[in-house]
């Protein structure tokens, strides 16, 4: 059955918020090694869906669970010990620190916990992790600017690096929100290469977007919001040909 | 048994209504232009010293020596006359008597000066910087302002009497129904409570009825919405930051004959202002204002001997006691809105 | 060595080593080569080391850290009063006793963020300076101050048959502690405090630190519970402040509530602040320029400053000391404010940064090969 390798379930969720009902009856199966797109236009509610996968918002009702663990109510730390990296819609980083140190900290995190005292060691004694850090900058291509300030980075280097960040965890889940928002076609093209770069690794994959050259260079399947509900759910072909989804979301792009 | 918790509460009305007012001051500045003033405190000490100057001023003398008589100990006998009462007259008595309410109408005009200066000058280059620098900004021209008032004025407090007419006490008691001489109040302490009341009604009236206020609650709801409407709302924070510096000032000025001010009178009550504005709720008015009362009326209970002698020492403590307890159990204090000032 | 330390902080080290116990050389030109006053530059100096571990690193600003130099004070005094005069169980007993508060403090204040957290140490360390005046008053002995007595009982000192003739005084093995042996015992612990901040900021411990200042809502994403990170960051810092109380009752046996009060916490705030916030050097010599400042200016008086104007115009002389004495002897604190105000606007990184600047503005005037290393690492 492919119900043997579903990784994240987000089951029979619904948020409302007062009297708006942001997210209706969400069902969503997410495989193993698969990239998942969701799409949709704006305020359909994509956002919302990736705050409760997160555990940032609490559904109304039903739950979000992730290999045989509800991820409701947990902390994001913990979540993130559980093997899920995020990506922001505007990068989180850590702006006064070099790019190496950025991508050596989550390395510490999957190394040594959510808290360790190591406060005797040298930093520059942790050759493993540096090295580490080291070659997945040069993953990214970004070994060159290593010892630069991360805030000072083109938007673009800032998206790259942030991944790079997730990436180092070697995380089971890696949800990307909106990972092209306000970047130029060039950013945009090599975030895209990046991306399936990383997709040989077998890594699963939750990718909001609403740039249709992003989602459809990249999905292996698409879920399609509108207006809180899943109105379609498939391979890019299908979707592409589902006459809902082109009155919903398409129709009005071409 | 009534009387007694009655008296108490009345006891803690005057705390409360300075609280009430400096915590509405501090409010507005931070919920308008979104900066922690720790120079708060010393508006309030600034408004206080402008009725100290207004009767120094008031009672300049003349020395005139009359010949024609003698001192007990045979020195001609020197007359001193204050200069009003020279030249106003039986007016100018009054006016030196009255110092203390007369000195507000220089006060406003000052403390406007003062705060917008103060915007103009240093405070709106904070805005975007982090409230961890706007704390030592103001914290620092706190210190100047103390210390220039204390090199002008000197360490001591500086008594200020209150007009001799309204020197007694009331007799709330024998007002609502008890017998006379039970429940008796200090007159300027009442009249100290329902200035507050008026200048608190007046600020929130202000806010309510007027197109300035009206913008300026938006402000303070969603700074970014209103600033995108193409408003100027730089200007009205401006002024915004005079009022607040104004009500500072009033509530100080109305403080005098209560406690004597010293330079040190701002520090003295900024703490305790900021622990108000917290357990208020950052950035809500009505919150500042409820807190400010609740507080000066627990500090009155505390100080009862029957509650020192079951907790000692709770009134040294209570505020602050009741500040880490709300801000533990009730995060955003009694009325604050959630995300206010948590970075 | 590699592993244990790099080279360019082992240099640092050395250098600050250097500087420290040279200083009752090179400060004696300045008037302030006396042995009380350079004991209080090491314990300010300790005391703002440790404020920067917590401010500098984790960005949480604690308006209540007198609290707990405070608590080391008084911790040091019965230590010596029950104990022995010795110094050393003295700093134990204070450092574990002031961390022990900090712990508690800082569980309860770092539930909150941004102001709501300086507000929470502010009142908490308002609550016991208040206590400390009044219901405390059989452990502080209230205005007074805690003192030594000749009825201590001082178990050990009596068990190995010790007494004293006059005054009692704190001990090291034996030695009496006043004067430059007093500065020596304050400046090595300066220099331990030193080379332990060191540790720390260039640990993998010091970088989350860093990062929770940086981004905190990025850290707890990343997998770290920061709450553990910033907890131990203050109490590090809450021994640190006890550790310089001790050290202050050590050279003046004598422990008052006055330390506690949120003044005496601003002031090591204005010490960090002034050096350079998050910089290794900068708070301790925020701390030294401070109280070298309080000394100087605090005891200049208008005969002093009638003879230094004197080179000028007579009328003109009179005048300048009447604006000058304004700004000093008790007046002094006017100039601090006045200098603190400044660094915030115009300087928030604090003389650190300063001196980074002036060292940048060299460079750029300087020979045309210098020119090439301010440029980051190239492709």
């Amino acid at each position: 059955m492919a119900n043997s390798n579903i990784v994240l379930h987000v089951a029979d969720v619904h948020k409302r918020f007062g009297g708006l009902h942001a997210l209706a009856d969400i069902d969503l199966q997410v495989e193993e090694g698969k990239t998942h797109a969701i799409i949709g236009p704006n305020g359909a509610g994509k956002s919302t869906l990736l705050n409760v996968i997160i555990g940032k918002l609490a559904p109304s009702s039903g739950q979000v669970v992730f290999d045989g663990a509800v991820l409701t109510g947990r902390k994001p730390y913990q979540i993130n010990q559980l093997g899920i990296a995020r990506v922001f819609q505007t990068p989180e980083i850590f702006s006064d620190l070099s790019v190496l140190h950025n991508v050596m900290i989550p390395a510490f995190a999957k190394r040594d916990g959510t808290f360790t005292l190591n406060m005797l060691r040298a930093l520059d004694s942790e050759t493993t992790i540096r090295e580490e850090a080291e070659h997945m900058l040069e993953d990214v291509g970004m070994l060159n600017r290593r010892d630069m300030q991360a805030g000072s980075l083109s938007r673009g280097d800032k998206r790259r690096m942030e991944l790079a960040m997730c990436l180092i965890q070697h995380p089971r889940l890696l949800l990307l929100d909106e990972p092209t928002a306000g970047m130029s076609r060039h950013d945009t093209n090599t975030t895209i290469e990046l991306l399936q770069k990383i997709k040989s690794r077998g890594m699963t994959k939750v990718i909001i977007e609403h740039d249709m050259h992003v989602v459809f260079s990249l999905a292996d399947k698409i879920s399609v919001l509108a207006q809180g509900r899943i109105i379609a759910d498939g391979s890019p072909d299908e979707v592409r040909g589902n006459p809902k989804v082109q009155e919903a979301y398409l129709g009005g792009a071409h | 048994m009534f009387e007694v918790i009655f008296l108490q509460f009345l006891n803690g009305l005057d705390k409360g209504a300075a609280y009430a007012l400096i915590a509405l001051g501090l409010t507005l500045v931070f919920g308008t232009l979104g900066v922690v003033n720790f120079a708060h405190g010393a508006l309030f000490m600034l408004g206080a010293f402008c009725a100290v100057m207004f009767r120094q001023f008031l009672t300049l003398e003349t020395v005139t020596i009359d010949p024609t008589q003698t001192s007990p100990w045979g020195a001609p006998l020197e007359i001193r006359t204050p200069l009003v009462q020279a030249w106003f007259g039986d007016f100018g008595a009054v006016l030196v008597n009255y110092s203390v309410p007369f000195s507000i109408l220089i006060t406003i005009p000052i403390m406007l000066l003062v705060g917008i200066a103060l915007e103009r000058g240093i405070i709106k280059h904070f805005y975007k910087r982090p409230h961890a620098e706007q704390i030592l900004v103001t914290f620092g021209l706190a210190i100047v302002a103390q210390e220039v008032i204390k090199s002008i004025f000197g360490p001591n407090p500086i008594p200020q009497p209150m007009p001799t007419d309204l020197r007694g006490a009331a007799d709330i008691g024998s007002w609502i129904g008890f017998q006379a001489n039970v429940i008796t109040y200090p007159l300027w302490r009442l009249i100290y409570f329902l200035f507050s009341v008026i200048i608190i009604g007046g600020v929130f009236a202000f806010l309510q009825f007027t197109t300035f206020g009206m913008v300026v609650r938006a402000g303070m709801a969603d700074r970014e919405t209103v600033g995108l409407l193409g408003i100027n709302i730089d200007r009205r924070f401006t002024i915004m930051f005079g009022l607040a510096a104004v009500v500072a000032g009033m509530a100080g000025v109305m403080y005098t004959p209560l406690l004597p001010p010293n330079y040190h009178l701002g520090m003295d009550f900024l703490v305790l202002s900021f622990v108000v504005v917290v357990v208020g709720g950052m950035g809500s008015l009505p919150g500042a204002v409820a807190a400010g009362f609740l507080l000066g009326i627990l500090q009155s209970f505390a100080s009862m001997t029957q509650i020192k002698a079951i907790v000692p020492g709770i009134d040294q403590i209570i505020i602050y006691l009741v500040a880490v307890v709300i801000l533990l159990v009730r995060p955003r204090g009694l009325m604050g809105r959630r995300g206010v000032m948590e970075n | 060595m590699t592993n244990f330390m790099s080279r360019n902080d082992l240099l640092l080290l050395v250098g600050f080593t250097a500087v420290v116990l040279t200083m009752p050389i090179w400060l004696t030109p300045f008037g302030a080569g006396y042995p009380d006053l350079l004991q209080r530059f090491m314990i300010f100096g300790i005391f703002a080391v440790g404020f920067n571990i917590l401010f500098g690193l984790t960005g949480y600003l604690s308006f209540g850290h007198a609290a707990f130099f405070g608590v080391g004070s008084y911790a040091a005094v019965w230590s010596f009063k029950l104990l022995t005069l010795d110094a050393i169980p003295a700093m134990i007993f204070a450092v574990l006793i002031s961390g022990l508060f900090a712990l508690i403090i800082g569980f309860l204040s770092l539930r909150r963020s941004g102001i709501y957290f300086s507000i929470l140490t502010l009142a908490f360390a308002q609550m016991s300076y208040n206590l400390a005046y009044s219901v405390l008053t059989p452990i502080t002995n209230g205005e007074t101050g805690l003192q030594l007595t000749l009825s201590d009982p001082r178990v050990l000192d009596a068990a190995i048959g010790q007494s004293f003739v006059g005054q009692p005084v704190p001990t090291l093995l034996g030695q009496q502690l006043g004067g430059y042996a007093g500065f020596y015992f304050c400046a090595g612990f300066l220099i331990l405090s030193f080379f332990f901040a060191q540790r720390v900021a260039g640990s993998p411990f010091g970088m989350m630190l860093k990062s929770i200042k940086s981004n905190q809502t990025r850290m707890q994403f990343t997998g770290f519970n920061t709450r553990p990170y910033a907890l131990s960051a203050f109490v590090i810092s809450g021994m640190y402040a006890g550790l310089a109380g001790a050290l202050l009752a050590v050279t003046d046996p004598l422990a008052g509530a006055e330390r506690m009060q949120w003044t005496a916490s601003g002031e090591v705030v204005l010490m960090t602040i002034l050096g350079g916030v998050g910089t290794l050097v900068g708070p301790v010599i925020g701390a030294w320029i401070i109280k070298y400042f309080e000394n100087i200016l605090s005891a200049l008086n208008d005969n002093i400053l009638t003879q230094f104007w004197s080179f000028l115009p007579e009328g003109f002389a009179e005048i300048v000391v009447k604006v000058t004495s304004k700004f000093v002897g008790d007046g002094w604190h006017l100039t601090l404010g006045l200098v603190f105000v400044i660094i915030v606007i115009f300087l928030p990184g604090g003389i650190m940064e300063g001196v980074r600047r002036i060292a940048a503005v060299a460079r750029r005037s300087g020979p045309p090969g210098a020119k090439s290393h301010q440029h980051q690492p190239a492709e």
